[in-house]
């Protein structure tokens, strides 16, 4: 039945995509009158030739391993989260709120809570779709775009009206104590002598995410919940043929992919040290470019997460030095998702027929 | 509140309710011929970035509107050879087609017109004006209905009448042609309809073909008519309200009307908070009065008011044998 072999599959299709969407990419630079292999200098220059353009990627990517988790836990279980952002929002509302009640006086005591707290909030938020896809049948991709819009319109409401701070004019929340400052990378690094940018925002929280992604590995595939959830993802009527609930599934899977991307907030609202508008800023959508890109495993994802972050740095660094604008990020995004999710077929196709080609070749009993 | 203001309230309801409606009825054909489509609000956002663009630069409106509608047909291509020739997934594609919308409209305004991402201001020339309806000084004198006829039905730009004659369109070509029967037939029970000899395909294309023009009439109202001129991300979720009041209306055209009304209402409340506070003696949060569409959507599937059942073949490639 398989086609192709199993590296093939892994890897070939995703890097034909990508491929594809990159030169889609350099043709819309080439039509706007840039340069796309100038650009790509300056992405790159921009991002590893200072340690905090590298710091700025890894910051970001942290952001998208979290998300990218999200979406594919989900989808493990066929199950189209397009709620990351609002529970990412919801997340961020979670760690806040940890951070201001509790005036911390060290972040060790701070950071598992705001990890609970974040996690806690991204969960409920995706309780309420999981439980009406799973009892009253209402399509989860609709009712999370929903509550991608409720939760905005939540959040605003909380900073104009709950969280700001006597006085203020801006609408974001009160500053968090010094004791939930993470550590930085630059801390970090330099506790070991190794000079790295303090300017960098990326912080502890990124291991935190490539410990998450090990810890999602395992749950997918070395317990028995992630082989219910792939086996239920696969095939609902042999699953539950199998005795695996439905219900179970649908609201365990949701309630780990809507915590996964509260915990998000860990890292860029810790970062920011305050609770401000659309903390989140598009990474819960670009977790489903990343959730794409690497297959739903989460080696792929952190591979995925690393060039998104590399996308969305250098991006920001084109739109300072040329005329580019950084939704240039926005368009290789939308091309990676349609290339490794919608248009999967149109790369897959001429490759099987490629194999298939060599494989008749070959003498027969080899 | 007086008379004036109600209706000057309803005015801006069916102002705001026109690129719902255009929209919500692309979504009507598109999910009747069972291919989802969330790429709604992307279409939207294209076709009014290159309406106005096109509008501004040609100094005509018509030759905008084609433009738009050029441009949202290309993206329905795109879906539909991701939908139906390569049998994708349709939600991916439709969230693919919303980020490139995004993107591709602020690259290519910064590329044409280095305004940050928008176009120059439209003069009257390249918008659809106001049109005064006939007769409106004869019913001037006519107590209630003479304000009723000059505030809320004349006045309005052309594409809003566009609008409201769709709705009966749509109802006749879905349910009294043939084309309406195979149309709702491919989305309920594609093998049937290709049963019986008829291209499924090519159905299916048919149908996101005229979702992509009126979604093109959609976005070229929102920049050419509503406003003078296109800035980003200007559909705002529009197409998400949409596709909510498509699944409010159950996939039905004249409950499409009454939904994007609804919603246009709330819309037009959320303009005028000094009415609602006046009205309810409560202070309604604004964002409450802006998400209430959205909480509308979730009742309404959760099934609580009535079940919304989607066309059944919906979002399921068609494979012709196995």
């Amino acid at each position: 039945m398989d086609v192709m072999p199993k590296w093939a599959d892994a890897f070939l299709i995703p890097l034909f995509s990508i491929l594809l969407a990159f030169v889609i990419s350099a043709l819309v630079i080439l039509a706007i009158g840039e340069d796309p292999i100038a650009a790509l200098k300056l992405m790159i220059e921009g991002t590893f030739g200072r340690s905090e353009g590298f710091g700025y990627m890894l910051f970001f990517a942290t952001n998208y391993m979290f998300t990218g988790l999200a979406v594919a836990v989900a989808f493990h279980a066929r199950l189209f989260n397009i709620g990351g952002e609002g529970q990412a929002t919801l997340g961020g509302l979670g760690v806040a709120l940890v951070c201001l009640s509790v005036p911390w006086p060290h972040w060790t005591l701070a950071l598992p809570f705001a990890l609970l707290g974040g996690a806690l909030f991204g969960a409920a938020w995706a309780i309420i779709p999981a439980y009406l896809q799973a009892k009253r049948g209402s399509h989860i991709v609709i009712t999370t775009i929903m509550f991608n819009f409720i939760s905005s319109a939540l959040m605003v409401y909380l900073l104009v009206e709950v969280l700001k701070p006597e006085g203020s004019m801006d609408p974001t929340s009160a500053r968090f104590v010094d004791g939930t400052n993470l550590p930085r990378l630059s801390d970090i690094l330099g506790f070991f002598g190794i000079p790295f940018s303090s300017a960098a925002p990326v912080n502890i929280s990124f291991f935190i995410a490539l410990l998450a992604c090990y810890l999602i590995w395992l749950l997918i595939w070395r317990t028995r919940l992630g082989y219910e959830i792939r086996a239920y993802g696969q095939s609902e009527s042999a699953a539950s043929y199998a005795g695996i609930s439905p219900t179970r599934i649908i609201m365990i899977a949701m309630i780990i992919s809507g915590a996964l991307a509260g915990c998000m907030a860990i890292n860029s609202v810790m970062a920011a040290e305050r609770l401000v508008l659309n903390s989140v800023e598009g990474a819960g959508f670009i977790g489903i470019a990343v959730a794409l890109m690497g297959r739903s495993h989460p080696f792929g994802i952190v591979l995925a997460a690393l060039l998104f972050g590399f996308l969305v740095q250098g991006g920001a660094e084109i739109d300072f030095w040329t005329s580019i604008p950084r939704e240039l990020v926005v368009v290789i995004q939308a091309l990676v998702i349609l290339f490794t999710g919608a248009l999967d077929n149109m790369v897959r196709m001429p490759l099987e027929r490629l194999f298939l080609m060599f494989r008749r070749k070959k003498p027969e009993g080899s | 509140m007086d008379f004036l203001t109600l209706l000057q309230i309803l005015d801006t309801t069916v102002r705001l309710a026109t690129p719902l409606l255009f929209a919500c009825l692309a979504g009507l054909y598109s999910e009747r011929a069972g291919i989802f489509d969330i790429g709604l609000e992307g279409k939207m956002l294209a076709a009014a970035f290159f309406s106005a663009a096109i509008a501004s630069v040609s100094g005509s409106v018509w030759i905008g509107l084609l433009a738009g509608i050029g441009a949202s047909l290309a993206l329905s291509i795109v879906h539909g050879l991701a939908s139906i020739t390569f049998r994708g997934n349709q939600l991916i594609s439709g969230v693919a087609i919303n980020f490139l919308a995004s993107g591709l409209t602020v690259l290519i305004a910064q590329d044409w017109f280095q305004q940050g991402g928008r176009t120059p201001s439209l003069g009257s020339e390249a918008r659809f004006n106001e049109i005064e309806l006939p007769f409106v000084d004869a019913f001037a004198n006519i107590p209630w209905f003479g304000l009723i006829y000059s505030e809320l039905i004349s006045g309005h730009s052309i594409l809003v009448y566009v609008a409201l004659l769709a709705v009966p369109l749509t109802w006749y070509i879905l349910f009294r042609t043939r084309f309406g029967l195979r149309l709702r037939a491919v989305g309920e029970n594609p093998a049937a309809v290709d049963t019986a000899g008829i291209s499924v395909i090519w159905l299916r294309y048919l149908a996101v073909a005229i979702c992509g023009i009126l979604c093109g009439l959609a976005g070229a109202y929102l920049a050419t008519s509503l406003q003078a001129g296109f800035v980003r991300e200007m559909s705002s979720g529009r197409g998400f309200i949409a596709l909510a009041a498509l699944i409010f209306a159950k996939w039905r055209p004249w409950y499409a009307l009454f939904s994007c009304l609804l919603f246009g209402f709330f819309q037009a409340l959320s303009f005028r908070p000094d009415v609602v506070k006046a009205v309810t003696q409560v202070e309604i949060p604004g964002q409450l009065l802006d998400a209430l569409p959205y909480i509308l959507t979730v009742v309404i599937l959760a099934g609580f008011v009535g079940k919304a059942i989607p066309p059944r073949a919906g979002g399921e490639p068609y494979v012709k044998e196995r």
